[in-house]
């Protein structure tokens, strides 16, 4: 069971490494959407740093799920979803490697550029924890929760809006607390509670949402 | 007794029917199949071989019927039965991205089988000298090919296999009949659609009529 995770999540990685597109267009919208903030808005440092958090929260929820569209549509396209299917493997396991692939070529590149586009956004030093603690249980929430949406709408050719309607009502816990533990980290506030609540979404996602979407890759492949 | 019915019918179908959509493709359709033995599924165009092939793989629901694996009863016997059986459709089921071995390799971790023979078996498909090249490079074909190395990787005592002869020349075609005499004589089963006659020399074929 180790053995299969870990070559699924080698084989997605190396996978990654030579479709670089794929995973480099999230990015680079993550990136063109924050520094665009300071452009328009214009350059007084007091309107950015408060629209800072919610800016790279969003922006960074928005770029995630752009990503999620890909997620299952290249296994599905060419069969090897069906080969994943009828594997002896439990199913969960393998859609967890799959995801954690997912999460590393997406979420922990957004993660690692975070902090420079928070600097862009005038943000003060002091939430620069909060903001990558949040971000980093965040994205990882948001890409376990976005893959059953993915799971779901991969049968269908034009999925990416049904998608969009499909998982943003689930993303929007995460983005409440996400942005306001920076709000309240870059005002000098404990962010504990917020951190614990994004921690408890995490660890509810990471058991339930396994099993959501090996159930839905089963109905989506009929 | 008991041991009878563990060796006698590998695969057995009781009165299957499968829908598309409001549409009844066949029903009452059943079928057991054996080692050794070999099971060719007829059809015209549309009569549902491919959608039989998928609900036997529990690709697709079964509406109706019921399908055991061993004398257990599908999907309670569903673990046991994805170990032994090893599936090939009309997608391929291959990376473009990866190489042959690459390919073959996941694969075998995947169903945590011996890779050691994975030369030999890439060199039996004919594809030796393209082992280590990108399959998206490869042709129709030659994509085929690697599908059949890896139901060889596979062990599986039951093959699949859907149109196991799309795209593949005069020689891969031998190398389809060559690979499921020796895979029935071995003691294993295969369940296969296609059109076309093939020489299967010294194994039992059963034959299906899919559809009305």
């Amino acid at each position: 069971m180790v053995a299969s995770f870990t070559a699924l999540l080698k084989r997605d990685l190396l996978l990654a490494a030579r479709r670089r597109g794929d995973w480099l267009n999230p990015l680079a919208f993550f990136v063109i959407v924050v520094t665009l903030f300071p452009l328009g808005v214009g350059p007084d440092s007091d309107l950015l740093r408060e629209i800072a958090p919610g800016v790279i929260w969003v922006a960074a929820l928005l770029a995630t799920l752009l990503a999620l569209d890909g997620l299952f549509r290249a296994d599905f396209d060419d069969g090897s979803l069906e080969q994943l299917l009828l594997s002896p493997q439990p199913l969960s396991v393998l859609v967890l490697a799959k995801v954690l692939a997912h999460w590393l070529v997406t979420g922990l590149p957004l993660l690692c550029l975070s902090p420079l586009l928070a600097v862009i956004m005038q943000m003060p030093t002091r939430a620069f924890p909060a903001l990558l603690a949040s971000l980093m249980l965040g994205t990882l929430t948001l890409s376990l929760v976005g893959a059953i949406g993915a799971a779901l709408t991969v049968g269908l050719r034009r999925g990416g809006v049904l998608l969009a309607l499909l998982v943003l009502p689930l993303f929007i816990p995460v983005l409440i607390f996400g942005s306001s533990s920076v709000v309240a980290a870059s005002t000098g506030f404990p962010i504990e509670a917020q951190l614990s609540l994004l921690g408890a979404l995490f660890m509810l996602a990471l058991v339930l949402a396994p099993v959501a979407i090996s159930a839905a890759l089963r109905i989506s492949s009929e | 007794m008991q041991k009878s019915v563990l060796t006698d019918v590998l695969l057995h179908a009781q009165d299957l029917a499968v829908f598309r959509g409001e549409h009844c493709l066949f029903s009452g359709l059943g079928f057991g199949i054996s080692a050794g033995e070999v099971l060719q599924l007829h059809g015209d165009n549309g009569s549902g071989k491919t959608s039989l092939i998928r609900a036997l793989c529990t690709l697709l629901p079964i509406e109706q019927g019921r399908l055991s694996w061993r004398g257990v009863d599908l999907p309670a016997a569903q673990d046991q039965y994805f170990s032994e059986m090893s599936y090939a459709g009309h997608t391929e089921g291959i990376k473009g991205d990866l190489s042959v071995r690459e390919n073959l390799q996941f694969f075998a971790a995947l169903h945590a089988v011996e890779t050691s023979n994975i030369n030999a078996v890439i060199e039996r498909v004919g594809l030796g000298s393209r082992a280590d090249l990108a399959c998206r490079s490869l042709s129709a074909g030659q994509r085929r090919r690697v599908t059949l190395a890896r139901l060889q990787l596979s062990g599986a005592i039951l093959w699949i296999l859907d149109e196991p002869l799309t795209s593949l020349d005069v020689q891969g075609r031998a190398l389809v009949e060559d690979m499921i005499v020796h895979h029935a004589a071995d003691g294993g089963a295969v369940i296969f659609s296609t059109h076309q006659p093939l020489a299967l020399e010294g194994c039992t074929v059963k034959s299906v009529a899919v559809g009305s």
